[in-house]
């Protein structure tokens, strides 16, 4: 079947897609775009994760055709031009990354995370952190440190914005 | 495989009838799993998420019509305050990704008995609404699951929504998982006090073939109750015990890679205590939740 | 050649980053860019535009004959290109770490569930798996030999302490799985007396489940067929070398046509020492001349790789009324599974160290290693030190309870220090601080009690969310433990790395390139490999090469010894290019080569700096080194005895855990954590590996196991096999010390094993505190706790 979805912005569009892909395939095999990892496939670990519609999920779960005509965002469309987005600068200073696998997952869902905390006027608790990330395992870092990223992409996105 | 994507519910329930063989798929959490292990090769996958009536829920006479593909973390955005059991059980699902996708007309049309929204829709006396070109009929959720992962849904019908009426009283709800998130439940139960006629509702998940109620529990604590209701009075201990050991008594559990069957039914009778505790103790602060 | 493309990332790239970082810096990852802009290129990211998709057929049986394999029915599916059997691998139809006991694909009989039994590529992986369903394969199904004791025709213990049960009748029949008999390794350690007797005796009898590496990224790889003949295998792997090693075997080539190089690779443990799709790929590629893409999925991930090794172990101690070791006496059984892999070497690890970091006058060690159905074992990050760990750190407790003395003074006194004599006949050589270590913990303020009652936050609580306490049934405990662990290959392994360092000048700067084989598994030897050169040359601008097999052996990324081992290599090789520069830069002006040295780019002494530009011109000044570690001794066969192990590691770890004595259910409060780790070369780095190994452990000690019955793994998903999340992983306090070693590159330590290896005895020792059970086996389960 053919698939026209926006992702991070672009209009794309694949034919000959199987019914059985997912979104995480066809974004990685088909339209070039495999910084959303594939790790377990049933939604246990997040590192698919992606904006549909403005909301995380996993994009091992969702059937390529449900994504027909909506809005995907990936990792790759996180940084502006050349500049890096504020929570992928906050992992590499913290120390957050290791492996990398689960990085673009944690990524998105911190962003998720971070956004919704500040237009709400606060940033987000610890236990809140954990809450909020409690579905995107890491095996490297023991999770100190994406927690240390976290804060610290809240505070200079909190700095920015005022 | 061919992927059909009705837009209205009719529509839905039209291409049910034509294709009963069509495999419904709305959060993609259990079938997709499925598909990208190859445990499910359906000749039709029927996409429900592009069906608005499915993705909203409104009140009609005081009851809650949850549509069938309203996603859980809307059911604890929206719905906290209307249907506290529900949403506390929607809480312990998977991770924010997956409460954002999954939804309770999944888990009811998946059966399984480790589905955590069963015991709370039990607890809370839920009607499953049911839909084909047949009709729509309204089933009440103890008599929906008919077997491990088996429905009273027939072929041709797709779960439309679920209705819950709001409580009178305090819920709650508490599951076992070996850690502490993103776990399937090694068991769960759920419990509503109803204080607006004199009744008890309990559902117990993971320990028997299908989700299933606690009828001796509740028939023995709505009788405990009767003196207390009006008073408020401290609940004895020994009351909470052995509504515990009675809801542990319906059990019928089995050991597997999750649990075993000896630990499930003591956990249920541990989950039972400890649950009715803090809802009388909510229940005597007056604190009930009103509709 | 072609190499694989994808845009908009490259394939394995030359990594600049964004400079600046010495020794002893928190200096930034040169791959850190590219893994948050989600372009760094794992080995499921390869991708070529005519390749194919590989998928293995693999055995459901643990244990059976095949009588015949029919690849007929597969073969006429549209889109499959290649169906290959054994009778199509062509050089030798075995590899292995240690012995070439492992079919590359089976050969007649099958040993464990998940064995590959036949490959296929196809244009879809759906098309390749859909046919390689097809593939019809007849088994004769045979009894699988499931228990390591029961192997080796030992007898089991019984649960009461003193005497032995009856062998039974299949330890008596068990059948040999393989030529040389079910026994892979038997390591004795014997010193001093053993029929030593003492007033205080403990006897304990443990058990450790399967542990999963689970490192995130699943096998994956993609070889492409070369012009010449041979492949190309760009592949994430922990060892490029002894793979291509076992690589040309398989196919019966030459080492220089067979090409390796390092795709991104998405964590490791161990998980990747030995080979998974690595043959198998260059086989469909070199038989259907196209370029093949294997990657597992997490199910086949569970099958595809080696795991921990369960063990069972008997542990007795014995000890003066004051507290003072006198013997211990231990049998350890590790079950290997169906091939050997690096079982051997855990063998060897388990049966040394396996009384831990104290001083003991009389030790008698037996340390098994067998062959069983279950599925095989080899290394996983601690490797063979973890298992005992468990167990001797359990047996210390129980004799600090016994003497009625505080666990941690037992521990500092009886602790190992520098001089100290080990069980193997070893000196310890350089500073082992354990009671530091100890006492540094015990220092630090513990964490207060949450809130209980109506003012609790359930994700403080045992449970969490899901609403199991709030505060009922919770007791705290709070556990020490204490462990060390070898750094780098032992018992007289020739180990050793190869580093080619090049200094020019590129575009008016002074470049650095390194190029080393040592694979790149998250850990940061990229950034420590950037950080030696710049110290050592005085240059920022540090490029490092991709890892490939066109220079040296770098060795295992294993072991905790690449910053050692390929850390000394790279500091050798620009030793060497700087005595060269500072020799011509004399040369040119004059000064004596001792005087100069070189700094910021330039060749400076007391009043001269001189640009490297001006010294080297256009010219590149390298070196390639092959550089060593002291050598080690094999173990003396009938006592243990001999200087088996370079240097070793120390972690102390404090758990505090909340448990839910009558759910079962835990909390991990707090971890604390003490290393030493002679020199951090990346503090941030070293405190990552800290926080990293501590999760596994921690992981281990209370829900992590792969379920094996019968022969066959019940929950191949991270659905049923459970890793820590961030709600189970608590705040750490981290200490870390730096006492140099003198015998190693900077003073350094391997850091990466030693907090995997203690912090799981603390955390189980925090559980027996609150509980006042006696948990003897990991992982904890609720059922344990509520004896259920």
């Amino acid at each position: 079947m053919r698939l026209t979805c926006t992702v991070n912005g672009t209009e794309q569009l694949v034919d000959d897609v199987w019914e059985g892909e997912s979104l995480l395939y066809v974004l990685r095999e088909r339209m070039g775009l495999p910084g959303s990892k594939n790790a377990c496939e049933q939604g246990e670990c997040g590192s698919c994760t992606v904006y549909l519609d403005g909301l995380p999920v996993c994009a091992c779960l969702v059937a390529a055709g449900q994504a027909e005509g909506r809005e995907v965002g990936t990792v790759e469309g996180l940084a502006a031009g050349g500049e890096l987005h504020p929570v992928q600068q906050a992992f590499l200073d913290a120390g957050a990354v290791q492996c990398g696998f689960c990085t673009p997952g944690l990524l998105v869902a911190t962003d998720d995370l971070v956004g919704r905390a500040l237009a709400e006027g606060r940033r987000p608790a610890d236990a809140e952190i954990r809450e909020a990330l409690a579905g995107n395992l890491c095996r490297c870092t023991g999770y100190e440190k994406v927690l240390d990223a976290v804060r610290l992409a809240a505070d200079r996105m909190a700095e920015e914005a005022r | 495989m061919e992927f059909l994507q009705p837009t209205t519910w009719e529509e839905a329930v039209e291409t049910k009838a034509a294709h009963p063989d069509a495999v419904p798929i709305a959060g993609g959490t259990d079938v997709m799993v499925a598909v990208n292990f190859g445990r499910l090769r359906p000749a039709r996958l029927l996409d429900l998420t592009r069906v608005p009536d499915l993705q909203q829920w409104d009140t009609e006479d005081g009851v809650v019509r949850l549509g069938a593909g309203v996603p859980y973390a809307r059911v604890i955005g929206e719905l906290g305050d209307r249907l506290p059991g529900l949403a506390m059980a929607a809480r312990t699902i998977g991770s924010p990704q997956i409460r954002n996708r999954g939804t309770v007309g999944g888990n009811l049309a998946t059966a399984s008995p480790a589905g955590d929204a069963h015991p709370a829709l039990l607890a809370a006396d839920a009607e499953v609404e049911v839909a084909s070109v047949r009709g729509t009929r309204r089933i009440p959720v103890a008599d929906f699951y008919t077997g491990v992962k088996r429905s009273a849904l027939a072929d041709d019908e797709l779960v439309a929504a679920v209705r819950i009426t709001p409580p009178s009283g305090p819920q709650q709800y508490s599951k076992i998982g070996t850690r502490n998130a993103m776990v399937i439940a090694v068991a769960a139960f759920g419990l509503a006090l109803h204080p607006d006629r004199r009744a008890v509702g309990t559902g117990i998940g993971s320990a028997a073939p299908t989700p299933r109620r606690a009828p001796a529990a509740e028939e023995f604590l709505a009788g405990e109750l009767d003196g207390l209701w009006d008073s408020r009075a401290e609940l004895p201990p020994a009351t909470a015990a052995r509504f515990g050991e009675l809801v542990a008594g319906a059990a019928a559990p089995i050991d597997d890679v999750r649990g075993t069957a000896r630990y499930r039914v003591h956990a249920l009778s541990v989950m039972a205590r400890r649950t009715l505790t803090w809802a009388w103790a909510e229940y005597r602060k007056g604190e009930t939740r009103c509709a | 050649m072609s190499t694989p493309t994808r845009s908009p990332s490259g394939a394995p790239s030359h990594l600049t980053g964004p400079g600046g970082g010495r020794v002893g810096d928190d200096a930034a990852r040169p791959d850190g860019v590219l893994k948050v802009r989600g372009e760094f290129a794992y080995g499921s990211d390869l991708w070529m535009d005519d390749m194919l998709w590989g998928v293995t057929l693999r055995s459901p049986h643990p244990y059976a004959r095949i009588r015949s394999v029919d690849v007929g029915p597969a073969l006429a599916v549209p889109g499959v290109h290649a169906v290959l059997t054994s009778d199509d691998v062509p050089g030798s139809k075995t590899y292995g770490l240690e012995l070439a006991d492992q079919p590359v694909l089976a050969v007649d009989v099958v040993r464990y569930q998940g064995e590959p039994v036949a490959l296929v590529a196809a244009d879809h992986p759906e098309t390749a798996r859909r046919a390689a369903a097809r593939i019809a394969v007849d088994y004769e199904v045979w009894e699988p030999v499931t228990d390591a004791r029961e192997a080796l025709g030992h007898p089991h213990w019984n649960r009461v302490h003193e005497t032995e049960a009856p062998v039974t009748e299949l330890s008596r029949e068990s059948a040999h799985l393989h030529p040389e008999g079910n026994l892979v390794r038997h390591v004795k350690v014997r010193k001093g007396d053993p029929d030593a007797t003492a007033d205080v005796v403990v006897v304990g009898e443990y058990e450790v489940g399967m542990q999963d590496q689970a490192f995130l990224g699943p096998e994956s790889g993609l070889a492409v067929p070369a012009e010449d003949g041979g492949v190309e295998l760009y592949v994430a792997t922990q060892w490029l070398h002894v793979d291509q090693r076992q690589i040309c075997a398989a196919l019966g080539m030459p080492p220089e046509r067979v090409r390796l190089t390092l795709a991104g690779v998405g964590g490791a443990f161990g998980g990747r020492e030995d080979l998974s799709m690595h043959v198998h790929a260059c086989l469909l590629a070199l038989h259907t001349g196209r370029p093949v893409k294997m990657s597992y999925n997490r199910e086949e991930s569970f099958f595809g790789h080696v795991h921990r090794h369960p063990a069972t172990m008997r542990y007795e101690h014995g000890a003066t009324r004051d507290g003072d070791l006198v013997y211990v006496r231990a049998q350890i059984y590790l079950d290997g599974g169906a091939y050997a892999s690096s079982t051997p070497a855990v063998v060897g690890n388990a049966g040394t160290m396996g009384i831990g970091p104290y001083v003991v006058p009389n030790v008698h060690v037996d340390c098994y290693g067998a062959y069983t159905n279950n599925p095989p074992c080899g290394a996983m990050r601690g490797f063979g030190s973890v298992q005992t760990a468990f167990a001797y750190e359990a047996q210390m407790d129980a004799l600090a309870a016994e003497l009625g003395m505080d666990p941690v003074e037992l521990r500092c006194r009886n602790a190992m220090e520098q001089g100290s004599p080990t069980p193997t006949g070893q000196v310890v050589d350089s500073p082992a601080p354990v009671a530091e270590l100890l006492r540094r913990l015990q220092a630090m303020p513990l964490p207060p009690s949450p809130a209980t009652g109506a003012d609790a936050d359930l994700r403080d609580m045992p449970g969490g969310v899901s609403n199991t306490t709030h505060g009922e049934g919770v007791r705290r405990g709070v556990g020490y433990a204490v462990a060390y662990k070898n750094v780098a290959f032992s018992e007289g392994f020739d180990d050793h790395s190869t580093a080619r360092v090049r200094l020019e000048v590129v575009g008016g700067e002074p470049t650095v390139t390194v190029h080393t084989a040592a694979a790149e598994v998250g850990q940061g030897l990229v950034t420590v490999e950037q950080q030696i050169a710049r110290t050592e040359l005085g240059v920022d601008r540090v490029v490092v090469a991709p890892k490939d097999t066109a220079v040296g052996s770098a060795g295992s990324t294993s072991a905790s010894r690449q910053t050692y081992v390929t850390g000394g290599a790279v500091k050798a090789a620009c030793e060497a290019v700087r005595a060269r520069v500072l020799e011509r830069a004399a040369a040119l002006t004059g000064w004596p080569v001792g005087d100069l040295r070189l700094f910021d780019g330039a060749v400076v002494a007391e009043g001269l700096q001189l640009p490297l530009a001006e010294v080297l011109g256009d010219d590149a000044v390298e070196e390639t080194l092959e550089w060593r570690h002291r050598p080690t001794e094999a173990l003396d066969p009938e006592t243990g005895q001999g200087f088996a192990h370079v240097q070793y590691a120390f972690a102390a770890h404090r758990a505090v855990v909340d448990v839910d004595t009558e759910l079962g259910l835990l909390k991990v409060v707090e971890m604390a954590c003490t290393q030493d780790v002679g020199k951090a070369i990346n503090p941030q780095a070293v405190v990552g590996q800290i926080q990293g190994g501590t999760a596994q452990g921690l992981g281990l000690a209370v829900m992590e196991e792969v379920l094996v019955r019968d022969g066959r793994v019940r929950n191949p998903s991270f659905t049923d096999y459970l890793i820590p999340t961030v709600l189970d992983m608590p705040p750490m306090r981290i200490e870390v010390l730096e006492y140099a070693d003198p015998h190693a590159p900077y003073g350094l330590r391997g850091v990466g094993e030693a907090p995997n290896i203690s912090s799981g005895p603390a955390v189980l020792a925090a559980i027996r505190q609150a509980t006042g059970l006696p948990l003897t086996r990991v992982p904890v389960r609720p059922e344990h706790i509520t004896r259920t």
